[in-house]
């Protein structure tokens, strides 16, 4: 198994992470809500991470079944927030460089 | 391959973490997402190579169908449908987060006798209930946007129901982590759990919607995190608590912008028949035709646009920027008025006009441009309603009493595009609809822009 994280150390990457969220978000443009919205809704489609171990894990059919479901919503969350994400992007750069060129 | 692994999930953290940094700024968006779909590839694949899993065709299986519907509704999809569709996308991510907390519980279950920490189960539980609502609750969002729940749905002693519904969904909890994992307390909690974020979201008035889909989307962000806490994975837990923490910050922001404490979006009845008298309205609507709206506007000096879901709705994003060049050949300073909670979600507007090819430096946020509606010629306001009434100034008794207003009633003259008469999202009535300088240009936002097209184009 991989080596486990001790409650206090969890505790020290949640704060940080936190604290690396909120600052990474303060300085950001109302133009960019939306997309940064989309953005970090892909990001939590790590989850797709869990819920591969989860269903890799499962040995009873409920288990696998749930697994199954968990893998499936998550891979959608994943892959549907980038290509949202992506495709609002793509217009701020074509918007950038009609103005440029 | 263990070091691989974590080296792998350690690298995607940075890789998140840094896409996000780069997608606060205009120039480096792109890129941003890009990294930290790099991160989220990576971490998927080598995710595969974890020891000692099994049931790989059922694995690939879902994520094959879960991308393949992912991939072609997510490019189908209309522009001005995103909202949705990211709330949609994120209540997937949270019954994700709760699926994993189901398949952990019920290994518990079956296990009693294997040790899982009490902190474990605790988070386990939490990452369920959090996982849960937001799933429900952003399937609601979704319909609601959709258009398949058209009214706010409220009834008598409303609160005092869902009070109870989430007691008996922290009771069951509570039942779950410190007294006994037991199947059938777990299938019911996940049920109360899924019932709450329905009547939970239920009551909340479309207008409100942005602020909510935010919401649900930090609260998916620390359903992972804890979900990443039970499984033991770093990249889980920093990947959810930034979303977490970013979602939060997002939410408040949002809120503040209209200038309503987030309980009040989620506890409040925004548009419910509201207590204070209606101001009664003076005046009569004018309406006007699409002709005389065009040489208004081609001879005004200064025109500044406020766009609204109206002009979502319509898709006339297009259309208005069309016209918007035929008025700046024409010498007409053009301006572009966005309200940070116009649309359905903050920037919303700003997308959309981005579509169309408006450049940036035609579109201002409304600190900066409300002082300049002083010296304007012609207001031109597209599906936009309550962020340009007057009441929210005047009016303490008003629901949106408060909220910064784009003040379009100082321009010299206000032409109103707009569907048919009738109250805004709100339902509250607009008294700038009625005042002398205002003219009504009743219809669909893309016919109207096409009008003004034509209008302009045969002077």
């Amino acid at each position: 198994m991989i080596e486990t994280i001790s409650g206090i150390s969890a505790l020290y990457i949640f704060m940080l992470a936190a604290f690396a969220g909120y600052e990474v978000i303060a300085k950001v443009p109302v133009i960019l809500h939306t997309p940064l919205m989309s953005g970090s809704n892909f990001v939590h489609g790590i989850v797709l991470v869990g819920a591969m171990i989860a269903l890799g894990h499962a040995t009873t059919t409920s288990g696998q079944v749930i697994g199954f479901f968990a893998v499936l919503l998550a891979a959608m969350n994943a892959v549907g927030g980038y290509v949202v994400t992506e495709r609002m992007l793509e217009m701020f750069k074509s918007s950038k460089e009609k103005k440029n060129g | 391959m263990d070091n691989v692994t974590e080296a792998i999930y350690f690298v995607a953290a940075a890789l998140f973490i840094l896409g996000l940094k780069r997608m606060s700024s205009p120039r480096s968006a792109r890129d941003g997402i890009v990294w930290a779909g790099i991160g989220m590839l990576a971490a998927t694949i080598v995710t595969f190579f974890v020891p000692h899993l099994a049931n790989f065709g059922l694995m690939v299986a879902a994520i094959l169908i879960g991308s393949g519907i992912a991939f072609v509704t997510g490019k189908r999809v209309a522009m001005t449908d995103m909202p949705q569709m990211i709330a949609l996308y994120n209540g997937m991510g949270g019954g994700a987060a709760a699926a994993i907390a189901a398949v952990e519980l019920l290994k518990m279950s079956a296990q009693p006798n294997m040790p899982h920490g009490q902190v474990t189960m605790n988070l386990a539980v939490l990452g369920a209930v959090i996982g849960t609502v937001s799933f429900s609750g952003s399937l609601i969002a979704f319909a609601k946007l959709q258009g398949w729940l058209r009214k706010a749905l409220r009834f008598p002693m409303q609160q005092a129901v869902n009070l109870a519904f989430f007691a008996a969904t922290v009771g069951a909890g509570v039942y779950i982590a410190f007294v006994t994992p037991d199947v059938v307390v777990i299938t019911l909690f996940f049920i109360l759990a899924l019932t709450f974020g329905v009547l939970m979201t239920i009551p909340i008035g479309g207008a409100d919607m942005p602020v909510v889909i935010s919401l649900y989307n930090a609260l998916t962000g620390l359903a992972v995190a804890f979900e990443g806490f039970v499984l033991n994975n770093a990249a889980m837990i920093i990947a959810g608590t930034v979303v977490g923490a970013a979602g939060s910050l997002l939410t408040q922001l949002m809120a503040k912008a209209m200038n309503r404490p987030i309980s009040n979006v989620l506890f409040g009845s925004f548009g419910s028949a509201g207590g204070g008298e209606e101001e009664s309205v003076t005046g009569s609507l004018k309406p006007i035709e699409g002709s005389d709206a065009a040489v208004m506007m081609a001879f005004a000096e200064k025109v500044i646009i406020v766009p609204g879901y109206g002009m979502a709705v319509a898709q006339a994003q297009h259309k208005i920027w069309e016209m918007s060049k035929l008025l700046i050949e024409n010498g007409v300073d053009v301006k572009f008025a966005i309200h940070p909670v116009a649309g359905r979600m903050p920037g919303h507007m700003n997308v959309l006009l981005a579509e169309a090819g408006v450049p940036y430096d035609r579109i201002f946020d409304l600190d900066e441009i409300n002082e300049e509606f002083n010296t304007t010629d012609v207001a031109l306001i597209i599906g936009a309603n309550d962020v340009v009434n007057p009441v929210a100034r005047s009016n303490p008794d008003s629901p949106i009493y408060g909220m910064p207003i784009l003040n379009a009633d100082h321009a010299k003259n206000v032409i109103v595009i707009k569907r048919g008469q009738g109250a805004g999202f709100s339902g509250i009535e607009n008294i700038l609809f009625y005042a002398d300088n205002t003219r009504m240009l009743y219809g669909d936002g893309q016919e109207m822009a096409n009008a003004l097209i034509q209008g302009i184009k045969e002077l």
